[in-house]
């Protein structure tokens, strides 16, 4: 009896002692994997805050001894940032505006009637846009919107913009309507409302959070996105952010450190918000919803 | 299958009178729809079917930028070019290299980290916020953050190692360098999406699978993989194809360079297109990559249907 109980305590110590060595294991892998993270991004913010000496000196630390905001103004001296963050706005808001405006009732019609083949070819492009390499794509872009003098201009750039966020949106909107209870839709209409006042006062404020999300989502992916912005827009005075970023880094690579990193973060500032904003949403909503469904 | 199972069942349900049901409201309806439709139909085929298609055409011509004599058809003269240019079968190979060397470590990577942020642990919470900084960030900017990092003099690396390496100037170190870059710049979304095919995991099964005495890995094979298998060959089709056609964070880290070492594809083309002005000859290379990674991503869909089949 005491000898069986023993063995079988000496089971379960050496049991929870597994247990114990996977659970290090699990934090270590996890300490790993803030390190890989979190590294690149502190080392970006502590170069935005040191003084030039600092950053050439051989062994730069990790917190500036002095730590300064002229970075930040010398950023603003050297490029148009400013100029430049008005552009990526301008771009980005009306992207995803027109984006939302534009998808929302494709994607109620997707939801809803979504074995019609429109529906089948719509999901089929979506699938295969994601597989479109860039280049195809833009010089044709390229040639068409020269030739309407589209080029140099924000509205082509807005035009790319919002047929290039269309596919994920309409994954995204699609996902929200059919989420949308038909019972609702149809108890409204046994009540006698309209079919386009269903529409309104009981589909759109129950879709408003999606449409939400996914124009942020729309925004954030004008605000990063550099090729298109790269090829379309040729003179300083209307470049996105992420262009004028790039000019920080000279021809032969050299850069001011200091400054590049501070209009980096900046840049990076809005999209980063915007996105702790519809984190959840977008994590749970998107791809896995779609392959789920 | 079972995803599209469920999906017919969803739609066999019985239609809402007004909506689908028969009759002359249901041809109504199909015209609403339509209109519906119209306005994201027409920019998607005036600004993307169209200029895809216009842009297979472009390959088969001779079109450059700045041209006075009209452009001429030249059928297949640019990828019999192509088929002679060893700098575009060299990025060709450099952006097979990149693409599975950051998507299978980025795969298998996201993977352990997805089982591990599904556990309860401390510091969850932080690790998943984190987790989708690089997501939110512009490419641009993840590419100038890592050049800070790789820095000669005032990187982070060498002070860490003790080391003076030019980490993306120097032949040996900078596709490995770039490659890093890559993976780091795309996990949270592989690992979100994979974090997302856990919670279809069923948890009686697991614990059911742990009171049989199975342990980890074999609770893994037999319940988890199962259950996330769609939504990771998904993602992991569409992690590859994203890599294919990267752009931004290279051109960012090397511009290609040194000595071409780290020249995708797509740098290669936006090169010939809009430095050198060969449209006809750029089109070219993008049509060999559209049908490079179809192919792909065909035997990819196959090999999935075939792994449903088994189940």
């Amino acid at each position: 009896m005491s000898t069986r109980l023993t063995a079988r305590r000496r089971r379960m110590g050496t049991r929870t002692a597994r247990r114990r060595a996977a659970r290090t294991g699990q934090y270590l892998a996890l300490l790993g994997y803030l390190v890989f993270l979190a590294f690149p991004l502190l080392w970006l913010v502590s170069t935005a805050f040191k003084p030039p000496r600092e950053l050439a000196s051989l062994h730069p630390g990790w917190i500036p001894d002095h730590p300064t905001l002229d970075n930040f103004r010398q950023a603003f001296d050297e490029q148009p940032l400013l100029r430049s963050a008005g552009n990526s706005l301008i771009a980005s808001l009306a992207a995803a505006a027109i984006t939302v405006v534009i998808a929302t009732p494709m994607a109620y019609v997707m939801a809803r009637h979504h074995r019609s083949p429109l529906s089948r070819a719509a999901t089929g492009w979506i699938v295969v846009s994601q597989a479109f390499p860039f280049v195809l794509v833009i010089i044709p872009l390229f040639l068409v919107l020269k030739e309407v003098r589209l080029i140099d201009s924000l509205s082509g750039l807005i035009m790319v913009y919002v047929v290039w966020s269309l596919p994920f949106a309409l994954w995204m909107l699609a996902g929200y309507a059919r989420a949308v209870p038909r019972e609702l839709e149809e108890a409204a209409a046994v009540d006698g409302a309209s079919r386009a006042r269903t529409l309104i006062s009981v589909t759109m404020p129950l879709l408003a959070p999606g449409i939400v999300a996914t124009a942020l989502f729309a925004f954030i992916t004008a605000w990063n996105e550099f090729f298109f912005a790269l090829v379309l827009l040729k003179s300083p005075q209307k470049q996105t952010m992420p262009v004028i970023l790039t000019h920080f880094i000279g021809a032969e690579g050299v850069a001011d450190l200091g400054p590049l990193a501070a209009a980096s973060l900046l840049a990076t500032l809005p999209s980063l918000v915007l996105f702790a904003l519809i984190q959840r949403r977008i994590t749970s909503g998107t791809l896995a919803g779609a392959v789920k469904h | 299958m079972t995803a599209d199972s469920a999906r017919s069942d969803q739609g066999s349900a019985p239609p809402p009178p007004t909506a689908t049901g028969k009759g002359p409201g249901r041809a109504a309806n199909g015209h609403r729809a339509w209109f519906l439709v119209l306005p994201a139909l027409i920019p998607i085929l005036l600004l993307s079917v169209g200029p895809l298609l216009y842009g297979i055409a472009l390959a088969f011509t001779d079109a450059q930028a700045g041209r006075t004599d009209p452009t001429q058809w030249i059928g297949l003269l640019n990828f019999q070019d192509l088929l002679r240019d060893t700098l575009f079968w060299e990025s060709f190979r450099i952006g097979l290299v990149w693409a599975v060397a950051v998507s299978v470590p980025q795969f298998l990577l996201a993977l352990g980290l997805a089982l591990l942020l599904n556990q309860n642990l401390r510091f969850r919470w932080l690790s998943r916020a984190l987790a989708i900084v690089p997501w939110a960030m512009p490419e641009v900017v993840v590419g100038i953050m890592w050049r800070l990092v790789y820095h000669p003099d005032a990187g982070l690396l060498n002070e860490t190692l003790g080391t003076h390496r030019d980490w993306l100037g120097s032949l040996s170190t900078a596709l490995p360098a770039v490659v890093v870059v890559g993976i780091w710049a795309r996990l949270p979304q592989v690992t979100v999406t994979l974090l997302a095919g856990l919670s279809n995991v069923p948890r009686e099964l697991h614990e059911a699978a742990a009171m049989d005495g199975a342990g980890a890995w074999r609770r893994f094979r037999t319940v988890t993989w199962p259950a996330i298998r769609p939504i990771a060959l998904a993602i992991s089709a569409l992690s590859f194809i994203w890599n294919v056609n990267s752009f931004a964070l290279v051109y960012v880290l090397t511009g290609g360079g040194p000595g071409g070492r780290t020249r995708l594809p797509m740098l290669f083309a936006y090169e010939e297109a809009f430095r050198y002005g060969q449209f006809g000859y750029a089109a070219a290379m993008g049509c060999v990559l559209v049908a490079v990674v179809s192919i792909l991503l065909a035997v990819h869909l196959v090999a999935r249907l075939k792994g449903d089949d088994d189940t």
